[in-house]
């Protein structure tokens, strides 16, 4: 046995106060969870402890927590793990808050209505069959289901809700789990509606091109979901593969960076904004997008020309590689880029 | 130490002064820089999206390169971004033996003679200087301490995330390192909301709002901190931070007058490089309370 002291967020919307921090002092053996130090405190100390649970092992997805700063099911971290980890000096104090991105019902119940599901429903999450429907089942290839397998394992707990970087500063993004779901169906085989789905999240301005690539979802996910990877798979799906140019630019931007690596090995960023926004060549920055965008950005541009931090004859032509060695470069985009549309028109 | 340096493209192009300030650094921490010159874009992510492959063959050059560097320890890069992408790709080439083949059969055709080995050490920076070099040495070589000089550790993103790919651990406590590094250089931690959070520079095309709320909420926290500059080990997290400080101003509502500097330009103040040296005057925000307080510190009896 040993002693650890949970700190814990409370909050009682009856009671008109804000949130306050509370300690409990624990006796429990170090491999015990922390969702068992919750429950001890709740049986022995204080009945109002507000926390949701169902399985204590790591299926249900109820126990969704904060532990020390970050999302985790309070049944699957262990007590000596979590005071390792914890900021406290002592090295016994474990920091316990509800999730993050989702309104506080109670102490640790957080609202997953108001965020979570809403967002899971939004991405239609259900199979829209094929037709015809066959008699019995479909026939689909082992490969196909093996590839959406990994965001079967989804057990909507909202961690990465609850930790995504992007939805703290923009809550109408479709966010990481209801992404993860719609891989789910846009992957598979029997769907007929995956050019639909992928268009909507496409051209959604709070869609899958708002995610800034921060890898929180993938640190939070206690199933090996990556919902970060699903986001990138419809993305490619949308952009290479369906050819849809989104009005976000998220297309464009992809299109416009690998050619500039194309063609320069190097990236030339004074061209990439341009074409971002006014489309991949050269006459992109002649587009009234991206002209717009180019005077909204003229102040911070001319500061940094005006500090020598940018050189004007730099900006404009960009720096590249040595002849040969862009040349190896374009091989390795041909061979590459071939095989790819050749897999792909197979 | 000898390196093979990649230096990437954004300190070469809208970030000089990061590209100038590790040159200047490099001799004083004893390192000697082999740039990658021939090498190409690391992708930043952006290429892994449009096609895995590619971003990981291109990379592979790179690191099969770095690997021709005679009497080179390890490969070295100066960029959070160029980090992550680079070990995400290396993950996945050298974790499949015959996909590393199917690589390397690309790489004999564009650059007859150059294969990629598994099993390539790569370090940002500031792994480097508390692995390789070590906290103790390099307070050993602080000849202006930082003292008073509250710094604000930003890390980005990809060279927090994810853990398990970072090798970040007990052991390897990656994601405490810059607050060391500062403590070493004699400077202050200053403790904000911002540290690991995403600067968000790769959705600016996509969605400006958003991103430039990103960058100026992490400023603004770090301002009521009380922070004098934030350190950043990537020009990618300095663009949105510092160039676009003042339009993420307009974003937040609020002034924002938060100076930001590269991590070889912190070092170098330590080790008693001149402010124009490193070229902080090029920055977007001037960081005039850190050259105040640099030329305080030489102006001081000693």
């Amino acid at each position: 046995m040993a002693e650890y002291t949970l700190r814990l967020r409370r909050y009682d919307p009856n009671r008109h106060e804000p949130p306050y921090w509370q300690r409990f002092a624990v006796q429990l053996d170090p491999h015990r969870s922390v969702l068992e130090a919750i429950l001890t405190a709740r049986g022995e100390q204080d009945g109002s402890i507000g926390i949701r649970c169902s399985c204590r092992a790591a299926i249900c997805g109820s126990c969704g927590v904060r532990v020390n700063g970050r999302a985790a099911l309070a049944c699957n971290t262990h007590l000596d793990r979590a005071a390792a980890t914890g900021l406290h000096p002592d090295g016994r104090t474990i920091t316990v808050e509800p999730m993050g991105n989702m309104p506080v019902i109670k102490d640790l119940i957080v609202d997953m209505d108001a965020v979570h599901w809403k967002k899971i429903r939004r991405v239609t999450p259900w199979l829209l069959n094929k037709q015809p429907v066959p008699e019995r089942e479909y026939l689909v290839e082992h490969a196909a289901m093996v590839d959406v397998t990994q965001t079967m394992a989804c057990i909507q707990c909202g961690a990465c809700v609850s930790d995504c970087l992007s939805l703290e500063v923009d809550p109408e993004f479709v966010g990481p789990a209801a992404s993860a779901k719609a891989y789910r169906f846009v992957g598979d085989p029997r769907d007929a509606e995956q050019d639909e789905r992928l268009r909507d999240l496409a051209e959604d301005e709070h869609g899958i091109y708002d995610c800034t690539h921060c890898f929180a979802c993938i640190d939070a996910c206690p199933k090996g979901v990556a919902p970060m990877s699903q986001i990138m798979r419809l993305r490619r799906m949308a952009g290479v593969e369906h050819q849809i140019v989104d009005r976000n630019n998220g297309e464009r931007h992809e299109e416009a960076f690998t050619t500039l690596v194309h063609d320069y090995g190097l990236l030339h960023e004074a061209e990439l904004l341009p074409r971002s926004y006014g489309g991949n060549s050269w006459f992109g920055k002649f587009h009234p997008a991206a002209a717009l965008e180019l005077v909204e950005s003229l102040p911070a541009i001319a500061k940094a020309v005006a500090h020598g931090k940018v050189k004007p004859r730099q900006a404009l032509l960009g720096h590249r590689l040595p002849r040969r060695d862009l040349a190896a470069v374009q091989t390795i985009f041909d061979v590459v880029e071939g095989r790819a549309r050749e897999e792909m028109t197979r | 130490m000898k390196v093979a340096y990649w230096p990437g493209c954004v300190s070469r192009g809208f970030t000089p002064e990061l590209h100038g300030s590790m040159a200047a650094v490099a001799p004083l921490l004893g390192i000697e820089l082999v740039p990658l010159d021939r090498a190409s874009c690391c992708g930043a992510g952006v290429i892994a999206e449009h096609n895995p492959e590619l971003a990981d063959t291109l990379n592979a050059r790179t690191f099969a390169l770095a690997q021709q560097v005679e009497g080179a320890s390890l490969m070295m890069n100066i960029c959070s971004t160029c980090q992550g992408a680079q070990s995400e790709c290396q993950e996945r080439l050298d974790g499949d033996d015959d996909y590393r083949a199917r690589v390397n059969a690309t790489l004999a055709r564009s650059d007859p003679g150059l294969s990629y080995e598994a099993g390539l050490t790569n370090k940002n920076l500031l792994w480097l200087l508390v692995e390789e070099i070590g906290l103790e040495e390099l307070k050993r070589r602080v000849v202006r301490p930082l003292t008073n000089l509250r710094v604000g550790p930003f890390y980005g993103c990809y060279i927090v995330r994810p853990h398990d790919r970072l090798a970040i651990d007990d052991e390897h406590p990656r994601d405490r390192y810059l607050q060391w590094v500062i403590e070493a250089l004699g400077g202050t931690v200053i403790d904000y909301a911002g540290t690991y959070k995403c600067c968000g520079f790769p959705i600016v095309t996509m969605n400006k709002k958003a991103s430039l709320k990103q960058a100026g909420t992490h400023l603004a926290d770090a301002m009521d901190a009380e922070a004098d500059c934030l350190v950043v080990p990537c020009p990618l997290c300095h663009l949105n931070l510092d160039l676009q400080q003042p339009l993420a101003a307009r974003v937040v509502d609020r002034p924002l007058s938060m100076p930001v500097l590269h991590l070889p330009q912190l070092l170098g103040l330590a080790l008693g490089l001149e402010p124009k040296q490193l070229s902080l005057s090029k920055h977007v925000v001037k960081p005039t309370a850190v050259i105040d307080w640099a030329g305080a510190v030489v102006g001081a009896p000693a």
